[in-house]
């Protein structure tokens, strides 16, 4: 797999980081190179908090870019933020959850596309997951990691408290699979990118 | 030496833990540590696995402290280290000019954030001339500026065999990104990789009875005559000068019949070797050069890089308004080459932002 | 009239005599009283005696025990460090009221706080004597200095640090604070003492404040200074144990 470089970015306990540590784990894990650096500055005590994550299977150079070939932004604050990390090879995703000025999307992008991640989050599934929603549609999108791989890494991380209530690992994984799926209905749909 | 990590082992990690896990297995006794970021997961990581392991740990007032402390213990015989980042980096130089007075192998692991004052918490590489060459004093410091959390563990372990062996104190100097990225390195018991452990000793508190078998020690700081300080500095100068060779790092590519080349350190050098590679592809001829110790600097590796390529141009890429470029002129001053630099103060550089400047200058 | 030689401290380090204090001056009492309780603890070959910047340096090589110089009031960290490295060892910091009360205050506070098990000797001469008789923390009102040459005035400069009075209230049980005079030896001699047993027994932080002389910046004669001492010290800075640990319990 050649470099692919995604901007993540939400409102600071969106779980943002988690879902970058969840993929990279898992991309680490198929002996993929991988680094993410998390934008850890003040803004990491309430503001928008994004996370800088690259895979590829040659050595990576800087760990920071300037432009994404996927930009996700999971509020109407982290839209403006990271419009300027998008041009004109760039998919840019937004959570169609949220009221934002469309004006904040970006000039440039290869393809912009809503996913309803917050809605399916609160209605289908449980808020706390929407994050993990996320992790499956980046894997929808880019194909970054396997689904099993995502899941193993997820129990990883998240093996206390799947040992305390079982059920969340259910639930997790679900969410994982609708997001995968949401992801990839959305790039069929072929929304235009000039609005 | 015990046994940490076992068999090699391939470890996903961020760059603090990197830093405990090494100085974990180069046998470090004891941190002593002020919370800064962004360094703060070096002593998070320290604390949960040094128990396990019976080191010691100590959270001090201030930086000042910190390092004063460390002194102490490394006084006492014991592998002492600490780590800061820009404001505690500039508290720390108070001991670290005690470290390198009394030659203390103090090891001092540094996370460069954006400067000057608070700046930034998250980058940069502004703190090179206050590492290289801050305090009261002449500089008589060893700094490995490392670029892949690879080498933030072998460097660690370097770093405190070398301090031991030449008893100057020795830098770890890394940055905020280096800090909190995760990549993926190798662990391993540095003595399986046939690396001598250097064992610490004490400058106090030494065997023997005094008055019966040894004299008392009385570690001196403070002269009273400006000859007698004057003897000391030349002599520790002229040591520190002639153990420079056996210290001095580099890494030199694409440099022979390079037209420019593009001098960077730390994780800057990371771009630059991106960006060389693509410039080649292009049929530019551009070389890379990086000093891995910028105390001692490799200034005739430097010298006869810039003599063999014949180059016309160097161009210093840095995170910071020209640190690493006071630096290198210094060192090869008398060179007719052409330098440019990229300064780009407390932001990270990218391949593309040295492949736009290079062709801008060729 | 036959001259009684007072004896020298075995702990003393006799090429290094006679030492280098100003006529008057209360360090070699204070370190006299220091050298009798190391030899009567028996702690020679044990002791890491530290000494600060100030006055206090020119101990440096005073004991025939180990020995390091610091900075300026960095006294305390480089014991705390000792300590926690080799807890066998027996550290003694040795400082001026400068070096403990104001530039070093943050560690003196601190370890006090978390009751490391090191004894520091502060001396109290109410002046930073070595830089040429500047006002230190412990200057006492209306008293001339080199910064405060119409009197300390409190309303500007704030009134005299008391420090063992500060550290006993910092402290937890186990700690050992006290404050000593040069005039009175024999309890000098036992406080000092104290203060070392109390470490050796691991109890905690022990601290004593030593009351002492400085005609050379006082610009006293023999009898101005004792009086000094004797009554305007003394009157604002009161000698004896505040806290001790010792004889209590089982111990």
């Amino acid at each position: 797999m050649s470099l692919i470089r995604i901007a993540l970015a939400g409102e600071g306990g969106q779980g943002v980081q988690s879902v970058a540590e969840i993929l990279t784990e898992a991309a680490y894990n198929e002996n993929q190179q991988t680094i993410y650096i998390p934008n850890f500055g003040l803004e990491q005590r309430g503001g928008v908090s994004i996370a800088f994550i690259q895979f590829s299977d040659k050595r990576i150079g800087a760990p920071k870019f300037n432009k994404a070939d996927v930009v996700i932004a999971l509020s109407g604050r982290a839209v403006g933020r990271t419009a300027g990390y998008s041009d004109e090879n760039t998919l840019f995703v937004y959570d169609s959850g949220f009221d934002f000025d469309k004006e904040d999307l970006p000039q440039q992008a290869k393809k912009i596309i809503a996913i309803p991640a917050v809605d399916t989050a609160n209605q289908k599934l449980h808020p706390k997951v929407f994050n993990i929603i996320i992790m499956g549609a980046v894997i929808g999108l880019t194909n970054v990691v396997s689904f099993e791989a995502a899941k193993e890494a997820l129990e990883h991380k998240l093996a206390y408290k799947f040992e305390k209530d079982p059920s969340l690992r259910e639930l997790n994984f679900k969410a994982m699979e609708i997001g995968k799926q949401m992801a990839e209905k959305s790039l069929q749909e072929e929304v235009d990118n000039n609005d | 030496m015990e046994k940490i990590i076992g068999e090699p082992k391939k470890a996903f990690m961020t760059g603090n833990e990197t830093v405990a896990w090494a100085c974990l297995a180069a046998g470090a006794d004891i941190m002593f540590g002020y919370p800064i970021t962004p360094q703060n997961e070096v002593m998070h990581y320290w604390t949960r696995l040094a128990p396990k392991y019976n080191r010691g740990f100590l959270q001090t007032e201030d930086e000042l402290s910190a390092g004063f402390t460390t002194c102490g213990a490394v006084q006492a015989g014991k592998k002492a280290f600490t780590a800061t980042a820009g404001p505690g980096n500039v508290l720390m130089q108070e001991p670290f000019g005690m470290a390198e007075a009394m030659r203390l192998p103090v090891l001092s692991i540094i996370q460069q954030r954006g400067g000057p004052s608070s700046g930034t918490v998250v980058y940069s590489q502004q703190e090179v001339t206050l590492t290289t060459y801050g305090g009261n004093g002449e500089g008589h410091r060893i700094v490995y500026s490392t670029a892949t959390h690879q080498e933030i563990y072998d460097y660690v372990i370097k770093g405190f065999n070398i301090a031991w062996k030449y008893r100057f104190p020795t830098f770890v100097l890394g940055d905020g990104y280096q800090a909190k990225m995760r990549e993926p390195l190798e662990m391993y018991d540095p003595e399986d990789k046939g690396i001598e452990i250097i064992k610490p000793y004490p400058l106090i508190g030494i065997p023997g009875n005094i008055g019966e078998s040894r004299e008392p020690q009385h570690l001196c700081n403070i002269y009273s005559l400006e000859e007698e300080l004057y003897e000391v500095l030349m002599k520790v100068s002229a040591e520190y000068e002639a153990i420079s060779p056996e210290i001095v790092e580099f890494e030199a590519r694409y440099c022979e019949d390079a037209d420019i080349i593009i001098i960077s350190h730390g994780v800057v050098s990371r771009a630059a070797d991106d960006a060389v590679k693509i410039l080649r592809a292009q049929g530019i001829k551009a070389g890379y050069f990086r000093p891995i110790t910028l105390r001692p600097f490799p200034q005739q590796q430097l010298r006869d890089v810039i003599a063999q390529s014949g180059a016309e141009h160097l161009l210093i890429a840095e995170s910071a308004y020209g640190q690493l470029e006071r630096l290198t002129k210094q060192e090869i001053y008398g060179e007719t080459v052409k330098i440019d630099n990229l300064f780009m103060p407390g932001v990270g550089i990218i391949d593309y932002d040295i492949i736009k400047k290079v062709k801008s200058i060729i | 009239m036959e001259m009684l030689a007072p004896a020298t401290p075995k702990s003393w380090y006799l090429p290094s005599k006679p030492h280098k204090f100003c006529p008057g001056c209360g360090h070699g009492i204070t370190l006299k009283a220091l050298g009798e309780a190391i030899d009567e603890l028996g702690i020679q070959q044990e002791t890491i005696f530290g000494c600060d910047i100030g006055c206090s340096l020119l101990a440096w090589n005073f004991f025939a025990c180990d020995s390091t110089q610091t900075h300026h009031g960095r006294t305390t960290p480089v014991m705390v460090g000792i300590k926690r490295a080799r807890p066998e060892l027996i550290t003694i910091g040795y400082m001026g009221d400068g070096g403990g009360y104001s530039i070093g205050s943050q560690h003196l506070l601190n370890s006090a706080v978390r009751n490391e098990k090191v004894t520091l000797i502060l001396v109290n001469n109410t002046n930073y004597g070595m830089t040429g008789g500047q006002m230190a923390p412990t200057t006492l009102p209306g008293q001339i200095t080199e910064t405060s040459p119409y009197g300390r005035d409190p309303e500007s400069t704030g009134y005299p640090t008391r420090g063992p009075e500060f550290i006993a209230e910092l402290t937890p049980e186990g700690a050992y604070v006290a404050r000593a005079t040069v005039s009175k030896y024999k309890q000098l001699r036992r406080l000092i003492r104290n203060a070392i047993r109390n470490q050796i027994e691991g109890n905690g932080f022990s601290f004593v404040e030593v009351l002492s002389t400085c005609p050379t910046n006082w610009r006293t004669n023999a009898n101005q200074t004792w009086n000094f001492l004797e009554e305007k010290m003394e009157q604002y800075f009161p000698v004896g144990e505040i806290k001790s640990p010792l004889g209590k319990g089982d111990k």
